[in-house]
């Protein structure tokens, strides 16, 4: 059986196993619809929050983003876990104390007003469809290298299925589906990872892996890998220098934490827990299932640069049998040349393959002087191929690369599944039925959320398809846009009691106004390229501070509007406050 | 104001105070450890990992899993002990 059969089959029988699920657990009234009736055990809301926030970006891109980043990709793994700590102190038992459906429903209510409300809608569609985003080019990118077809028709390939799957199934549908997404996605991410670590270094456990000698040597594989980043001209991976600033190392960190925080389509994973307790303890086993995957990839991540770095450069560097011939390209190299996610040209003619630093201009100089090198000869090299093209550099059995491919569809379709319920349910719950037209039936309701849906599907595809960045990145900007807007006002609805209304609308709006302005000045007006008024670079950028690190400066932006303006304007109604006290408390007993 | 306001207040005040903790151990091990310090960090070797480059890829991720469990565990307890647990 070939490759392309057996990948097709693995995908299809984990397929039949989602929609089998979806078609068993079909929601039965709005609160299975919306929050599961609040019946899941902790541990397994844990594992489907696991799920659910663990898309494409983090089992695609993020091994691929670390291995071109070395030391600072810790900024994605730091924050992409440690925002799960803010979530069980600052918000998850909070929320679901108060008990509600939606997270603007929580705003609007806490800061009784119907214009929150509406606000909050805006910044969460304005998040979940740049996040959708990244999903779809994940889908996509897995299909075309499945199919063995260009980007676009994998792309509509999985905008197809996204479709049929959201629609299928409510909270509850997509709480089961996802648990049965992450055991294929986990291992899916770890086996290969054992396979490899085993092999390279003689450790099963890939975490230990990256910090072992090499295999029969007394090397470290983290300073081998050092000193070939060294000798090929770029900077020794586990170093602090190079990647990006300490600034903005420390602000991507952080609006990476607080924007997880803020993420409405996890948050409302903690509204279908029977206890304020449980919610606690939820967070806690979900960061348990994400961090499996959270400290492998790093060691995915290492090892993938090394395996190609050494597939490339078998030998000695600048001598004729240390660089590979075009003819001998392994079959990984010549598929992925096919969807034009990995492409090479040589440049000097002598018939091999030299990949190297060529923006290092005292190496680029050196190495043409010495060696007769014209550039590096990858000309194409995309970061989002590394961990499915991962088992084939490594020479893994067929099956592992099918599994992958159905891990990494299961990554982006559990994510897709639970950003479009957060969009359907922003627009059918909170805008139709909340503000507009509280007299929908509850059939009419739906109907709207799933035309939503819909759109959100097309609009996002397109932009899948003409992306602003690698789809880690992309997620990143969403994240942003969570930090600056969403969690700053969730966490003064809570922590202060005396924010009003006034203050909750004005610090949303300039948290979310200037986080957009800045990512669009640098990534282009809605992400249209070529309409960007400035090159987005570090030059460019205002303090050195990178667009997908502005979250954090925008929440700041946040605090401060909506205290200065809290202090201006009267203070919040004594019902307002009694309903902050009451959800400070797991157990109220006589509700005032 | 009544006796079980001010042990409401109480309630409140001493989870700030473990807030604050859990917060600080956050803080430091992934901005601090893993970001600022990193790079004097790094001269420090535990097998093959670099210290600070361990802190920022490894080590704050296993701190965060026991920090939440920690808290819930420690919330558990004050709760009863204000009784304003759940059944």
């Amino acid at each position: 059986m070939d490759q392309q059969t057996l990948s097709l089959l693995v995908v299809g029988a984990t397929f039949a196993l989602y929609i089998g699920i979806a078609i068993w657990a079909r929601a039965g009234s709005t609160s299975e619809f919306y929050v599961a009736g609040r019946g899941v055990n902790p541990i397994a809301n844990g594992m489907a929050t696991a799920a659910d926030w663990m898309s494409a970006a983090s089992f695609i891109s993020m091994a691929g983003l670390i291995a071109f980043l070395g030391f600072t990709g810790g900024a994605y793994l730091m924050g992409w876990t440690g925002g799960y700590v803010l979530m069980a102190l600052l918000l998850a038992p909070y929320l679901r104390k108060f008990g509600k459906f939606t997270v603007p429903e929580f705003i609007g209510d806490r800061f009784y007003s119907k214009v929150a409300r509406v606000v909050a809608v805006i910044s969460l569609l304005a998040m979940s469809i740049t996040y959708v985003i990244g999903q779809m080019r994940g889908v996509g990118i897995a299909f075309s290298n499945i199919l063995e077809v260009p980007l676009a028709i994998g792309l509509l390939s999985g905008m197809a299925v996204v479709f049929i799957y959201a629609v299928l199934g409510g909270m509850k549908g997509i709480t089961y589906t996802q648990i049965a997404q992450y055991v294929i996605m986990i291992f899916a991410y770890t086996v290969p990872a054992i396979f490899i670590s085993l092999t390279l270094t003689g450790q099963v456990f890939p975490q230990i892996g990256l910090g072992s000698t090499l295999q029969g040597e007394d090397t470290y594989l983290l300073e081998a890998l050092d000193q070939t980043m060294v000798d090929l001209g770029f900077t020794m991976y586990s170093a602090t220098e190079g990647g990006m600033s300490m600034l903005n190392m420390f602000l991507l960190t952080m609006a990476l934490m607080i924007g997880t925080a803020g993420l409405p389509h996890v948050i409302i994973r903690f509204f279908t827990v029977p206890r304020v307790r449980d919610a606690r303890k939820s967070a806690g086993w979900a960061l348990v299932f994400i961090g499996i995957l959270y400290t492998t990839a790093p060691a995915v991540g290492a090892m993938a640069i090394w395996n190609l770095v050494n597939t490339v450069h078998p030998g000695e560097i600048g001598t004729e049998e240390g660089h590979l011939a075009y003819e001998d390209k392994p079959a990984w190299m010549e598929r992925w040349e096919q969807t034009g996610l990995l492409a090479f040209e040589d440049k000097n003619e002598d018939g091999r393959i030299q990949y190297y630093n060529e923006d290092n201009e005292e190496f680029a100089a050196m190495a043409e002087e010495e060696y007769g090198w014209e550039g590096s000869e990858i000309v194409t090299l995309d970061r989002d191929i590394m961990v499915l093209a991962n088992p084939e550099i490594a020479g893994l059995p067929g099956w592992v690369i099918a599994l992958v491919a159905a891990g990494g569809i299961a990554a982006a379709l559990s994510t897709a599944a639970g950003l479009l319920l957060a969009i359907s349910s922003a627009i059918s719950h909170d805008l139709l039925k909340g503000v507009f037209m509280p007299r929908i039936s509850e059939q009419n309701e739906l109907l709207a959320g799933r035309i939503a849906m819909a759109g959100a599907i097309l609009f996002a595809g397109y932009l899948g398809l003409n992306p602003p960045g690698f789809a880690a990145e992309v997620v990143a900007l969403a994240f942003g846009l969570a930090a600056a807007s969403l969690f700053p006002t969730l966490m003064m609805g809570i922590f202060m009691k005396k924010m009003n209304k006034e203050g909750a609308i004005a610090g949303m709006l300039v948290g979310l106004v200037t986080t957009l302005l800045y990512i669009f000045t640098y990534k282009g007006w809605f992400f249209f390229s070529g309409t960007a008024m400035l090159p987005d670079t570090e030059e460019y950028w205002l303090f050195g501070v990178n667009p997908t690190g502005f979250g954090a400066i925008g929440a700041v932006f946040n605090f401060v509007a909506a205290y200065i303006v809290m202090k201006l304007t009267k203070e919040p109604p004594q019902h307002i406050q009694e309903l902050v006290e009451s959800v400070r408390v797991p157990r109220t007993d006589n509700p005032s | 104001m009544s006796q079980e306001d001010l042990s409401r207040q109480a309630y409140w005040r001493a989870h700030l105070r473990l807030l604050a903790i859990c917060l600080a151990i956050w803080f430091l091990v992934s901005f601090g450890l893993g970001i600022i310090l990193a790079a004097p960090l790094n001269a420090i070797s535990i097998g093959g990992y670099p210290l600070g480059f361990w802190f920022a890829q490894q080590g704050a991720i296993y701190t965060f899993i026991i920090l939440i469990f920690v808290y819930a565990w420690r919330m558990n307890v004050l709760d009863r002990k204000y009784n304003v647990h759940e059944e």
